[in-house]
């Protein structure tokens, strides 16, 4: 088993899930491949998301690395997860700030562990920004939210 | 034009509130300038030589008087009494306040306005035909598509951190009057032998520091399957584009490495897929804003121009565009006096360009791309009261599309960017060849100034096109002749050496001389420098 | 010499370091020598200035201080372009200068 090269769930510092936490090492997305039991993964924005949709039904975590925050491959490789009907814990870590989480969360991310703790009441600000969204992503899929031209024609 | 609904409204108002809460956290010193910068980028404010920088965002270059009036307020109460209308159809305001800028949106919020992703590596401006809605020879109205991209761009969760900005541009006529081709995805709205509408779609043009052509990657989407196609697209590009080198990281680089049969073979994988997942609006949703861009209730009226007055003559030769209803034409409204700052417009000039749209156009106004305005539906009978108005505000210089119509970027008056100032060379040009009265001889020919690599001024389309470079922290400027932005798009090709200020100038007169000398019967300077190719030009350039 | 020059976060204004604070006037620049670093990170992080940034100068014969660049030159003065929105200045020889 790979060292762990995870974040620990007291690193959590938002979390939208009412499982509990996995605290397993983490793997990198190569190590995952090979070994049959890893349940952790960790993806880096130059890996392929989809080079772990084989495994995604003994993931339980799934970390997306941001090693900055103007990196944004990350969010793609959520979206493709989610897609992919992957419905484990998803968590963003690294360079994980105020003004990217309302977009991450949309992506599919439910869990976050930023490398400096976020003021609490600006975070709460942020999730909420946005009643109402343009465009499909992850939560449109994942419980139903109606975009705006959804609600426009609904009935 | 498209109205927002209440949903619409609360979304600006939204983004208005979002951005009050990141600029007070930038003043308190919770962000840094590197935390902040990306996110006041996405609100349109650069910070530049003299001070902030606003970009304000005109969707399609599509506005009415109230929304010209309220730019015009802006530039009163918060800047320097003028704005700049760009080359991406939108408006920027240069000595603008941080402290100020979440008021300035929320008085454009009020107006159906904002600064929405005019900056920042994400998906920016949609722009599209500034004749839209009115010329003859489109198929349909362009703009109800960019109108459907420009809601699934805004604050797309997937698309906010790009590896670099994305520009999309939107017609719907086989001629190009938006410089489609030279788009990170340029769309072309045709019907199939079936009559039905889709998307020929390219990906891959732009400028900057290595020009190209966008390749044709699809060539027709179905419109219920636009917006999936446009994620596949801005999907494979957030994926793979380049992150290591700023100037590697336009979709143009990505295309151009992977080659469009690889680009496209992903995207159309990355499509399939997307379909799959179901992520198109609604189908009502496109009938729902199309219904918004329905003709005006044109009344008719006398089909033909008095050309009896010759200026007026001149003018409407010059600066009208042939309408679908033969009572109408499009009028263009100059900002290009000669010798004055192209695309620059005061308060007043602004309210009168509004009032000229409520009295005569239908409520309606257009940004060029060229760095004019449009009134796109004047009756032929009201033309001479137009034109009177226009003169009377120093916006009625009869000189679309001649060497006095110059596209400058703002360069090193304004730009943090620039090497070299592109307006005084602007200004020099427009009044050598209105003194000499060469331009009348010259006919059409687009003059295209950037005061950088950055290629904000267009250069590479133009017909004459000059680039402003740093020679040992002096101002240089290259020459470049044959390229255009036109559905016969092609990239311009250096001269040789560059010039100082004076040479450059000096330089355009020999090459249009060496034109007036060389052409036959109806060409264009374009054309001339196409068949007797860039020889002759070096020849009397550097002897 | 070295002298200093940003913007004011608040304002965007061009601003220039005199010593002892940020001055609007090209004119008041002053030599810091060694210290730029120590002078940027402090009043970066105090956020007196934005973005600010060490460049060389010289004084010209009248005594005005004329920055080496073309760039910092047209921030001192104003676009060329529009010299009625010129930064107020006793120099009204810097037109001659900037470029």
């Amino acid at each position: 088993m790979a060292d762990n090269l995870g974040t620990s769930p007291d690193e959590v510092q938002f979390r939208f899930r009412d499982d509990e936490p996995v605290d397993h090492g983490t793997v990198t997305v190569d190590a995952c491949c090979d070994q049959t039991n890893a349940a952790a993964v960790r993806i880096e924005p130059g890996d392929d998301a989809r080079v772990l949709l084989p495994f995604l039904g003994r993931l339980a975590l799934i970390e997306v690395n941001f090693p900055g925050f103007g990196d944004g491959r990350g969010y793609s490789s959520a979206r493709i997860l989610r897609e992919a009907g992957y419905t484990g814990e998803l968590r963003a870590v690294g360079d994980v700030l105020i003004d990217q989480l309302s977009h991450m969360r949309r992506c599919g991310f439910d869990s976050f562990a930023p490398d400096k703790r976020l003021d609490e009441d600006d975070a709460a600000r942020a999730f909420a920004t946005w009643e109402n969204v343009y465009q499909r992503a992850a939560d449109t899929r994942m419980f139903g939210r109606a975009t705006i031209a959804d609600k426009r024609h609904e009935g | 034009m498209y109205q927002y609904d209440s949903y619409d409204q609360a979304m600006v108002e939204a983004r208005v509130e979002e951005f009050r809460d990141q600029a007070r956290r930038r003043l308190d010193g919770k962000l840094t300038e590197d935390q902040f910068k990306p996110l006041r980028l996405m609100n349109g404010l650069y910070l530049q030589l003299h001070a902030y920088m606003l970009r304000v965002a005109i969707p399609y270059g599509t506005l009415n008087a109230r929304q010209m009036e309220a730019l015009a307020d802006i530039a009163d109460k918060y800047d320097r009494g003028y704005g700049h209308f760009t080359t991406r159809q939108n408006i920027q305001y240069n000595w603008i306040k941080l402290e100020d800028a979440a008021d300035i949106l929320a008085d454009l919020s009020k107006v159906e306005m904002h600064a929405i992703q005019t900056s920042g590596n994400c998906i920016r401006n949609i722009s599209s035909d500034h004749f839209a809605g009115a010329a003859a020879d489109e198929v349909i109205d362009p703009r109800p598509y960019a109108e459907l991209l420009r809601q699934w761009s805004s604050f797309h969760p997937e698309f906010t951190y790009l590896p670099r900005k994305f520009k999309f541009a939107v017609i719907a006529a086989e001629t190009d009057r938006a410089a489609m081709r030279l788009h990170d995805i340029g769309i072309r709205i045709v019907r199939n032998d079936a009559g039905e509408v889709g998307a020929e779609v390219y990906a891959g043009g732009g400028m900057g520091r290595t020009p190209m052509i966008a390749p044709l990657i699809r060539d027709f989407v179905p419109v219920d399957q636009l917006i999936t196609y446009a994620e596949a697209c801005l999907r494979v590009y957030n994926r793979y584009g380049r992150r290591d080198n700023k100037y590697k990281a336009r979709i143009k680089i990505l295309v151009h490495e992977l080659g469009a049969a690889e680009y496209t073979r992903q995207v159309e994988e990355e499509f399939a897929h997307l379909l799959s997942v179901g992520v198109e609006p609604p189908r009502e949703e496109l009938a729902r804003i199309a219904a918004q861009f329905g003709d005006p209730a044109f009344v008719d009226g006398p089909k033909t121009i008095d050309r009896s007055d010759p200026d007026f003559a001149l003018w409407a030769r010059r600066n009208t565009h042939r309408h679908k209803h033969d009572a109408y034409v499009s009028a263009v409204i100059s900002l290009k006096p000669v010798g004055g700052i192209p695309g620059d417009a005061t308060a007043d000039q602004m309210r009168i360009a509004a009032r000229l749209a409520k009295l005569y156009s239908f409520d309606e106004l257009r940004v060029m791309h060229t760095q004019n305005l449009v009134l796109p539906h004047v009756r032929i009978a009201d033309l001479p009261a137009v034109w009177a108005a226009l003169d009377a505000a120093g916006m009625g210089a009869p000189n679309m599309d001649t060497i006095e119509d110059i596209i400058a970027c703002p360069g090193l008056d304004y730009c943090s960017l620039a090497n070299a100032r592109s307006i005084p060379l602007a200004q020099r040009i427009s009044e050598r060849f209105a003194a000499t009265g060469r331009t009348a001889e010259l006919g059409e020919l687009k003059l295209k100034i950037s005061g950088c690599i950055n290629a904000c001024g267009h250069h590479h389309a133009g017909h004459i096109g000059i680039l402003g470079v740093d020679k040992k922290g002096t101002e240089n400027y290259q020459l470049s002749l044959g390229g255009s932005e036109a559905e016969d798009v092609s990239l311009a090709k250096i001269t040789g050496p560059g010039f100082d200020e004076d040479g450059v100038i000096a330089a355009v007169e020999t090459v249009t001389g060496v034109y007036l000398a060389a052409r036959t019967e109806g060409e264009r300077f374009l054309d001339t420098y196409r068949r007797i190719g860039m020889e002759p030009f070096k020849e009397a350039l550097y002897g | 010499m070295k002298i200093l020059t940003g913007n004011d976060l608040g304002s965007g204004a061009v601003t220039w370091w005199n010593g002892t604070g940020w001055s609007l006037f090209v004119d008041d620049a002053v030599d810091v020598g060694e210290d730029a670093d120590e002078i940027l990170a402090r009043e970066t992080a105090a956020r007196r200035v934005n973005v600010a940034y060490t460049i060389d100068a010289s004084i010209d014969a009248g005594g005005h201080v004329r920055p080496a660049h073309i760039k910092d030159r047209v921030r001192a003065l104003g676009p060329t372009v529009r010299r009625d929105l010129a930064v107020p200045t006793a120099d009204k020889t810097g037109w001659d200068w900037v470029i």
